[in-house]
Parts: structure tokens; C-alpha cells; sequence
């Protein structure tokens, strides 16, 4: 299993051909507390960088990008009832939706950890 | 900082920014026809206030007013008697607020008084969820529109030949901006609605179908077998109701089966008002679509010490916030008359409410029982509530023109509201309020006599 991050804070984690996306923790602090999230229904066709879900905190309303383009397999049932998984548990159970992969070239160009460690201290 | 009108210079800036040669430009599309191209004829260029006020005053003297007449106009606008006491109530200095009156630090009173609003609105609609009020009834039952296709990603509403044609015009206009297909039809003048017809036209693109009820000829009816098809297609079902009084007598929208209900509230608190300002009204049966809803949403919380407060919520679906993926534009609600609304109905009570509906029913039965008794005129409907529509054998514009000059009011005529349509033109909307007693019921049917012997 690789995990990936985004320039706008989303984490992927690629098994085999599928991958599940979710916000970071950095992202979920910036937030602040989670009061509902949007996610995508299972079938629909994502692409990199277009957004996927919306996440909604006490503060504002934001859009989830897709870190890569494919279909949506499922999304995270378990944030309908208690969305602030998001804040405890962002990198875990948290996560937002599964999807297929169309085109694995796409991770090439997103961070590793350290990576995007690097990013969030210099923002 | 200047606080000064713009001058010459900054004009002519502007409009030479814009490639404009001149404020006329502007209007460009305006038809020339409807362009005024000097001074109004016979218009002096100054008089005097009190001559002013004069002629206003001999101009207004050509309108007959609604009070001035045996008056049975209704057609989504109606008149009722709006106690004195609302109008000294809402002009209290608690309700006196500045644009925006939303701040909880200072807005206590009207967040509370909204909230009790949308109480209301929820209880007379059979939903679980009202909001703040909008603009109108029409403009309502767009935003139901456009909220039907977030909620089923569709783009085909269905509406009902019964629904009023100013509501599918408004529906007709937006739906310009957004491409949502309008499948509209045309009302059949006969006792029942045709429910048979109109859900046959619901398909599985279907985001939504659209009925009002009681519907633009008055009629009353069972939606549910509406709601049951619209809901096999995976559509929702929008109820339209113009006239609330209606709901202290009838099954309420909601518990049938409507999805999503809307409607006009003037009728309570607001009055005629030569057409506006009015008070839209909005509310979803089912909790779980509330993120989806336009308009403002006040909520009862608990402030640091505990205490009952309130407080907007949800703004997140709001244009503010989410600007383009917002619901709505509207970002605001139909603050006075929705308080008049309020306190109208506060003042009637439930049983207020039940006793003024069934008021206005006895009076609508009398009126038509007594119409149907004048050769030529025969009632349509088989049920009402307090409208109703019946056939004159000829052209009801003119009946009803003829009837104005013995300040007889009779109606609105299906050939106001349909031009164009020969068949419907023999139709007159009859409206029955608390305000038309007995002794104007028997001016209508004298007049119609005669006029049609």
C-alpha cells in the first residue's frame, strides 16, 4: 500500500487498483469541527483535480478534489451519522470514498509524506 | 472620501470604459415602441405639491378598489380581514431592525419571531422543515423546481395544467438560465383535475412534478396517488398552495405525500397591495433534504450560559458562503410580511384559523349554489374550498368588465389568465372570502342575471 497527498490536502492510499481518498489532518485542523459531509454516490465518474465530495465545518463549506480521475466505488457511510470522524480520526477512519483507478500515471506527480510534510511547514 | 454624486466626468469615464457612447446605449434593448423619445405630452414641467396631489388623488378616483366593490377576485391573491391589531403589532419598535437583521447579539426578537414563523409554515404544510420565507409564491415554486433537480441530479419538471400560469412563467424564466426542461400543459375545465394525464407524463428523467392544490381552478383533491407515481420514478412531488386559509381546512400537502411544499402567504397578514410586496413560503416533508433547501434557516440553540436563543443555521448552503455552488441566490427572506404572517395567524390560533377556513367555505358553497341557479351559469367543480370556477356560456372579459361598471368585482377569468386559448375563455374564477358577505354574494348574483339574461 502507497499513500499520496495533494496540494489540496487530500490523502490517497492506492491498493492494488483501487485507492480511498480523505482529508488530511492538517486539513481537518484548519477546518475546524465537521458538521456534515458530502460524499459522492458509488458509480459516479470522477476526475483528478474536479471536485468529489464537500466537506462542511462549523466555519465554511469546502470541496474535496479527486487526487486522480475513475469511478467512485463506495463512499464512507459511517460519516452520515457522525461526520466528525473526519476530525478524530482524518487519515483512518475518516477516509471519504473508495474509487477505481483509470490512469496510475496520475500518483506520479503527487507528494510522498515527506513531501508533503515539507509543504505544510512552508505554508 | 468623496460623498458626492458621480459628476459629468465620471460618467463619461464609465461609459467610455464600457464603449458606450451614452447613458441611451444602455437601453438599447428596450423595443423602441416602449422607449419614451421626449416629453410626456400634456406633462407641465412644474406644479405646485397640493396640485400635484389633486390630480393623483381625481387618477385614483378611476380605480375601483377592492373595498369599494362586491369584490370575488382571487385567482393566488386573496382577500381577507387583516385584524387592525397586526399592523400595530408589527410596527412595535422590538421589529424595527437594520438591514440585516440576523445578528443573534441584537436580533433576538426577529430571529425569534422567524423561528416561530417557520414553526408555523412547517405545521400548516405537513413538513418537518420551513424556512425564513422568500420572495413569492412563484419564485417559490422555482427554487422547488431547482431544488428537485440537486436532489435527483435531473433536469425534467413536470408540471401540472392546473398550476397556476404566472407560477409556470416564473418556472419558465429561470428555468432559461439553468436548461431544466418544463413540460407544462394546459388546464381542462371539468369537475375533477386529470391526474390519469399527468402521471402519465412522469418518466425516469423526472426531477420533479409540480401540482397545486387547491389548484388554479379551485379544486380540491386527493395528491397522493401523485405523490406514490412521482416517487415510483424516483421524481419529487412539489405542492403548490396559494392560498393558506385553505390548510385550517384541508389535509395539508405534506401529509400526502408532497416532497417539498411551497406557496404564497399573503393571504394572512398582508393584504392585497396592488400585487406586492408578498411573502413566499418553503418547506420540505423529509428532514434529510434540508441541506438542499434555498433561503435563510433560523434555529433554536443554547448561548454559553444555557440559556434558549436563536440563531441562523445551515448558512453553509448560502450564497455567502458557498457563492456559485450555493443553493440559492436568495440570501435574504421576506422579513415584514412574514412577520404580519406570523402574528396574524398567532392571533388567530388553530381554532381561529378552523373557524375562519370554514367560514370562508359556508360563504364559497352559498356563492356557488346561488350561481348555479342563473340560466346559463353552471359550476365546474366538484369540490372547492373557497374558489371556485364556472362556465358564463360566453366570453366571462367582458361579463366581467360589464360587471366592474356596477362595482361588481366577479372574478378573474380564465381568459385573463389564458389569452390566446378560445376554449378556456367562457371560464370565471370565483374567490369567496370572509370579506364577501351574503349581501355581496346576492349584488354578484343579481348583476350576472341580468347581465347574462
Amino acid at each position: 500500500m502507497a499513500r499520496y497527498y495533494t496540494d489540496e490536502h487530500e490523502w490517497i492510499d492506492v491498493t492494488g487498483d483501487t485507492a480511498t481518498v480523505g482529508i488530511t489532518d492538517y486539513a481537518q485542523g484548519q477546518l475546524g469541527d465537521i458538521v456534515f459531509v458530502e460524499l459522492p454516490a458509488a458509480g459516479t465518474r470522477v476526475e483528478k483535480g474536479k471536485d468529489a465530495a464537500v466537506v462542511e465545518s462549523v466555519k465554511a463549506a469546502s470541496d474535496v478534489y479527486a487526487p486522480i480521475t475513475g469511478e467512485v466505488t463506495e463512499g464512507n457511510a459511517a460519516l452520515e451519522d457522525d461526520p466528525a470522524l473526519v476530525n478524530s480520526d482524518p487519515e483512518g477512519a475518516g477516509w471519504f470514498f473508495r474509487m477505481s483507478i483509470a490512469d496510475a500515471g496520475q500518483l506520479e506527480g503527487l507528494m510522498d509524506e515527506g513531501a508533503y510534510k515539507a509543504f505544510c511547514e512552508s505554508l | 472620501m468623496r460623498y458626492l454624486p458621480l459628476t459629468d466626468a465620471d460618467r463619461s469615464a464609465m461609459l467610455a470604459k464600457i464603449g458606450a457612447a451614452g447613458i441611451d446605449d444602455l437601453f438599447v434593448d428596450v423595443p423602441p415602441s416602449a422607449r419614451l423619445d421626449g416629453p410626456v405630452a400634456g406633462l407641465p414641467l412644474h406644479a405646485s405639491e397640493m396640485a400635484v396631489e389633486k390630480h393623483m388623488r381625481a387618477l385614483s378616483k378611476k380605480n375601483l378598489a377592492a373595498a369599494d366593490a362586491a369584490f370575488f377576485c382571487g385567482a393566488g391573491a386573496y382577500r381577507h380581514h387583516v385584524p387592525a391589531s397586526v399592523d400595530h403589532i408589527i410596527q412595535r419598535g422590538e421589529f424595527l431592525t437594520a438591514y440585516t437583521p440576523y445578528q443573534p447579539e441584537i436580533a433576538q426578537g426577529t430571529l425569534q419571531m422567524l423561528f416561530e414563523f417557520q414553526s408555523q409554515v412547517a405545521r400548516l404544510y405537513g413538513c418537518a422543515v420551513a424556512n425564513a420565507s422568500m420572495y413569492d409564491g412563484s419564485t417559490a415554486a422555482w427554487e422547488a423546481v431547482a431544488m428537485a433537480g440537486r436532489v435527483t441530479r435531473r433536469k425534467r419538471a413536470v408540471l401540472s395544467g392546473a398550476l397556476h400560469p404566472h407560477y409556470v412563467e416564473t418556472i419558465r424564466t429561470m428555468a432559461k438560465f439553468t436548461g431544466d426542461e418544463i413540460a407544462d400543459a394546459l388546464p381542462t375545465v371539468q369537475p375533477e383535475p386529470d391526474l390519469a394525464s399527468l402521471i402519465a407524463r412522469i418518466d425516469d428523467d423526472t426531477s420533479c412534478v409540480v401540482v397545486q392544490y387547491p389548484d388554479i381552478l379551485g379544486r380540491v383533491y386527493d395528491i397522493t396517488p401523485v405523490a406514490e407515481a412521482a416517487h415510483a420514478h424516483g421524481a419529487l412531488l412539489i405542492a403548490v398552495n396559494t392560498e393558506p386559509v385553505a390548510l385550517g381546512a384541508l389535509t395539508s400537502p405534506g401529509e400526502m405525500g408532497a416532497d417539498i411544499v411551497v406557496g404564497e402567504g399573503q393571504a394572512l397578514g398582508v393584504g392585497l397591495q396592488f400585487g406586492g410586496p408578498y411573502l413566499g413560503l418553503f418547506a420540505v416533508r423529509d428532514p434529510k433534504h434540508v441541506r438542499q433547501m434555498p433561503g435563510r434557516l433560523c434555529g433554536e440553540t443554547q448561548d454559553a450560559e444555557g440559556k434558549r436563543g436563536f440563531v441562523l443555521t445551515l448558512s453553509t448552503r448560502e450564497q455567502h458562503i458557498r457563492r456559485e455552488k450555493a443553493t440559492s441566490n436568495i440570501c435574504t427572506n421576506s422579513g415584514l410580511c412574514a412577520l404580519a404572517f406570523s402574528v396574524h395567524l398567532t392571533l388567530l390560533g388553530e381554532r381561529g384559523l378552523r373557524a375562519l377556513a370554514a367560514e370562508n367555505h359556508r360563504l364559497a358553497c352559498l356563492a356557488a349554489d346561488r350561481l348555479a341557479s342563473i340560466p346559463g351559469v353552471t359550476v365546474v367543480n366538484r369540490s372547492f374550498f373557497n374558489e371556485f370556477t364556472v362556465t358564463l356560456g360566453r366570453d366571462a372579459r367582458e361579463v366581467v368588465r360589464a360587471l366592474a361598471k356596477k362595482k361588481v368585482l366577479a372574478g378573474v377569468s380564465l381568459g385573463r389568465l389564458y389569452p390566446g386559448h378560445g376554449d378556456l375563455a367562457e371560464g370565471l374564477l370565483v374567490a369567496v372570502t370572509e370579506t364577501t358577505g351574503e349581501d355581496d354574494i346576492e349584488t354578484l348574483v343579481a348583476a350576472l342575471k341580468e347581465e347574462l339574461a
